[in-house]
């Protein structure tokens, strides 16, 4: 499996920013337009984050013009620009599915207190 | 030169592509192997180069291997295998083959032995329909009629449940997508035949077109 590992790393990231689920978060994604590509910001909680090694993915959602749209990024990426913690959420579950079946002031999520 | 090389499989993980997709992909381990023997049209009949693969200690060398392996003057080898190749005037005894032989964007044959599955039925083995499960139904996994009345006997090559798996699986259209010389890996793109640790054998690919073209 060391082999393996080494193929991995060759491709991951030194350093990953910290942030878990709850964590209200921007991430910058590089996307590929006509040709050309620009940086396209995503902004939101997040509310998964599976896989281990080069397969890491956590999954944002935000509500979006009344519309809950989720989006999942691979974490080592070479397209992932960055991603910025705007907020640190105090929450009990690793994966909260339950924001899905709440809206308005339910769908929050608590600020941890430092 | 035809190209061919023995490996083994580590396992298998993802890596990004040039356009940043995360793409499913097999690492192994291939070679170095070493030439041990041509087959020749005037000597066997047919052409080929037998490829060796690993150490063997010498207390498990029989001594017709050991002649072999003395005539060739190569440090004896675990595993022989051969490979079709349509000219052997690339190829000398002797010679190291190592993963560089193949270059990412190389289209490559993977022949491996497959998983050993046992005694399966028909559903696992042929893709045989299941029957309904309920509402008063005994009829659920069984393979059903063999034949007709008339027939009054079961035509041979009937699919019917037994062994499957542990067979000889030839997968082609595989695409090199990175190779590293320094440690022997070929980085393949998608499945291949077999468990972790598995022998492969990685050919240039062979279609009908390219044998008649030589």
């Amino acid at each position: 499996m060391d082999l393996i590992k080494l193929v991995e790393g060759q491709q991951m990231k030194a350093e990953v920013p910290e942030f878990r689920p709850g964590d209200t978060v921007r991430v910058s994604f590089k996307v590929v337009e006509g040709g050309r590509e620009r940086l396209q910001p995503f902004e939101g909680i997040v509310i998964r984050r599976r896989g281990s090694g080069i397969s890491e993915t956590f999954t944002v959602r935000r509500v979006s013009y009344g519309v809950g749209v989720e989006r999942t990024f691979p974490l080592h990426s070479p397209r992932l620009q960055g991603v910025s913690v705007l907020r640190r959420g105090d929450v009990r579950q690793s994966r909260l599915y339950y924001l899905r079946e709440r809206t308005g002031k339910a769908a929050r999520v608590k600020e941890q207190k430092r | 030169m035809p190209k061919g090389i023995l490996g083994r499989k580590l396992g298998m993980t993802q890596v990004f592509d040039d356009d940043g997709h995360l793409v499913p992909v097999t690492v192994v381990e291939a070679g170095p192997c070493v030439v041990v023997e041509r087959r020749t049209r005037d000597k066997d009949g047919y052409t080929a180069v037998q490829l060796g693969l690993g150490e063997l200690p010498d207390r498990k060398v029989t001594k017709p291997l050991g002649g072999q392996f003395a005539r060739a003057k190569v440090s004896p080898v675990r595993i022989l295998r051969e490979i079709r190749v349509d000219d052997v005037s690339g190829y000398e005894v002797g010679q190291k083959v190592s993963a560089d032989v193949f270059e990412p964007g190389d289209t490559v044959s993977v022949t491996g032995r497959s998983k050993g599955k046992g005694f399966a039925g028909g559903i696992r083995r042929h893709g045989f329909k299941r029957g309904p499960m309920a509402h008063g139904s005994k009829y659920h996994r069984a393979p059903g009629s063999l034949a007709s009345r008339d027939a009054a006997r079961v035509f041979k090559g009937r699919k019917l449940p037994g062994h499957l798996g542990a067979e000889r699986v030839t997968v082609r259209g595989v695409k090199v997508l990175r190779v590293d010389p320094d440690k022997n890996l070929l980085i393949l793109k998608g499945a291949v035949p077999g468990p972790r640790g598995g022998l492969l054998a990685i050919r240039e690919i062979v279609t009908a077109r390219s044998r008649k073209r030589v």
